[in-house]
């Protein structure tokens, strides 16, 4: 079983956890509005190097960040999207 | 009779016929190169050759014909999807795949044994009904059924109502079947290099020189190619190689794993899946049973498997056949599937003149090789895609004209 260190839980199966993206800023610069839509919307990251991704721990509703590698699924780094996880409110939980 | 067989095996008067010619070295220039030797590649070399009379084409692979996912796959062949363009596609191909033995000349194992696929709540009744209706008016065998007649197609499925899913319907396509997976991509080189084309293997396509919106040279680790153009069709690898040729692809490459259990003596004759428990299955003539079910959860670039999927797979497979709880598993493996958005493949044209895309196939590309090669030839051959094709193309993305088989694609092959 692959074990996501969880920076709120510690160590936790993958079994728990939800892959929401890979985060990649938005594109504020484009001149084709439909075009910078359409590329923000379906064309993701998709290489085979490190990317970082949000993802969610699903039993305690926290949202962390992961850097991981795309070919070795290897975890490089691991912290909370503190971001994500105040805007959805769910950031207390004991 | 074992005696006789070998005696055959080894007459002189009987000698191995080699499929395809070995190890040339490359040629400075071909008219089309098509990268990746898979079902779809060797079928559009097939299909260019023997519609189009076009044979100087080069089939380059970077490891062994047909070791990709068309080795890899569960090998279903459907067409019960939702959109009238998914529809008319792959039962185009499904029509293809019952004339291939005759056309290679050797047995691909074709077996329509039928497709059940089981409803356990009202939002895949809806489902149901809208992909019996609309595939009923294009005219493929589908229909909904009860669950007396669900009991008659397969005898062994658990209808208890006491489990956590209970089956409600089902849907049951007669056009459903299957094939031998690597008799497709052997059929296809065959023909193709008894034509002229010819077969490379161990031939990695590392970059291309662009000039003017045309790929004009095809790097690989054995030297340079000039080319007329070039078509990509190497599945799990789609981004990478598109990425070289300065296109982006809207794909996310995922894991996608099946297994198959020791022999049983036949107990079950169509292919039976469920979307809710997202697990199928079917029973192989040489008695396994193949069980397998959506991509991984997260996007990898790896053929690994995993013990998560395995217990998935057990614990969904064993509610529908519980005999099943007793199995070993014989076999275990990964394939790379390109998934796009949509689920539906992207085919065609590119942003450059003379490179086409065969990409996205996701956890479908095995059933429509043959439609899929073949439209792809013409639309190689006369640089138009043709109308089965045309809402395929990597351009609808900007239009957010989506051809949305998610419902019909994402849980079953
Ligand atoms: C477990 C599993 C189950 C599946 N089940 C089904 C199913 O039941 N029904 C269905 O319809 N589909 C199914 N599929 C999907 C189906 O297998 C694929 O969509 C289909 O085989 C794709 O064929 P292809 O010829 O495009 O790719 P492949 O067969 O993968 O061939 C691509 C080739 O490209 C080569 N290549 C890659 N990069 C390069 C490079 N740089 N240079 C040269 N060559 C390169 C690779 O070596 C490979 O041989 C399944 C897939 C998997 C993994």
């Amino acid at each position: 079983m692959k074990i996501i260190p969880c920076p709120q839980n510690g160590p936790r199966p993958v079994s728990e956890f939800s892959f929401a993206g890979a985060v990649e800023p938005r594109d504020e610069t484009a001149t084709d509005a439909s075009a910078a839509w359409a590329e923000q919307v379906f064309f993701k990251e998709n290489g085979t190097g490190v990317v970082t991704e949000l993802w969610r721990h699903n039993p305690s509703a926290f949202w962390l960040y992961l850097e991981r590698c795309r070919v070795t699924d290897r975890i490089i780094k691991a912290y909370p999207a503190n971001a994500a996880n105040s805007a959805d409110g769910e950031e207390e939980h004991d | 009779m074992p005696f006789g067989l070998l005696k055959y095996g080894l007459s002189r008067r009987y000698p191995a016929e080699p499929h395809f010619s070995a190890g040339k070295s490359l040629k400075s220039h071909y008219d089309v190169v098509i990268i990746g030797a898979g079902a779809h590649g060797a079928g559009m070399a097939y299909y260019l050759a023997k519609y189009h009379g076009i044979t100087n084409v080069a089939l380059l692979d970077k490891a062994y014909l047909g070791g990709g996912n068309s080795a890899r796959n569960t090998a279903v062949i459907r067409s019960n999807y939702l959109t009238e363009t998914g529809v008319n596609f792959y039962k185009e191909s499904a029509r293809l795949y019952q004339d291939l033995s005759n056309e290679f000349g050797y047995n691909i194992m074709h077996e329509q044994r039928g497709q059940l696929t089981l409803a356990h709540n009202d939002t895949t009744l809806r489902n149901f009904r809208w992909r019996a209706e609309i595939g009923k008016h294009l005219g493929t065998n589908i229909e909904m059924v009860d669950r007396q007649t669900i009991k008659e197609l397969a005898p062994e499925l658990n209808l208890s109502e006491n489990v956590r899913f209970p089956i409600l319907a089902g849907l049951w396509h007669a056009d459903g079947a299957t094939a031998r997976h690597d008799a497709i991509v052997w059929g296809y080189t065959k023909g193709a290099c008894e034509r002229g084309v010819e077969l490379h293997q161990l031939t990695e396509v590392e970059d291309f020189t662009i000039e003017n919106g045309r790929v004009t040279e095809v790097k690989t680790n054995r030297g340079k190619i000039s080319c007329g153009c070039v078509v990509q069709a190497v599945a799990g690898h789609s981004s990478l190689i598109a990425a070289k040729a300065g296109i982006r692809l809207p794909i996310q490459t995922y894991p996608l794993q099946a297994m198959v259990t020791q022999n049983y003596k036949p107990l079950l004759t169509p292919h039976v899946s469920s979307p809710q428990l997202k697990v199928f299955t079917h029973q192989t003539s040489r008695g396994e049973f193949v069980i397998g079910s959506g991509a991984d959860d997260y996007p990898l670039y790896s053929s690994r498997a995993t013990l998560e999927r395995k217990e998935m797979l057990a614990s969904a497979i064993i509610e529908l056949f519980p005999f099943l709880q007793h199995a070993q598993i014989l076999r275990q493996w990964g394939g790379i599937a390109d998934v796009t958005p949509d689920y539906s493949p992207i085919m065609g044209l590119s942003p450059l003149k003379n490179y086409y895309l065969n990409a996205g196939w996701g956890t479908y590309g095995f059933k429509a090789a043959p439609v899929s090669a073949k439209t792809m030839a013409e639309c190689v051959a006369t640089g138009k895609p043709p109308a089965l094709i045309e809402d395929f193309a990597l351009e609808r993305f900007y239009r957010f004209k989506q051809v949305n088989e998610v419902g019909a694609t994402a849980e079953v092959h």
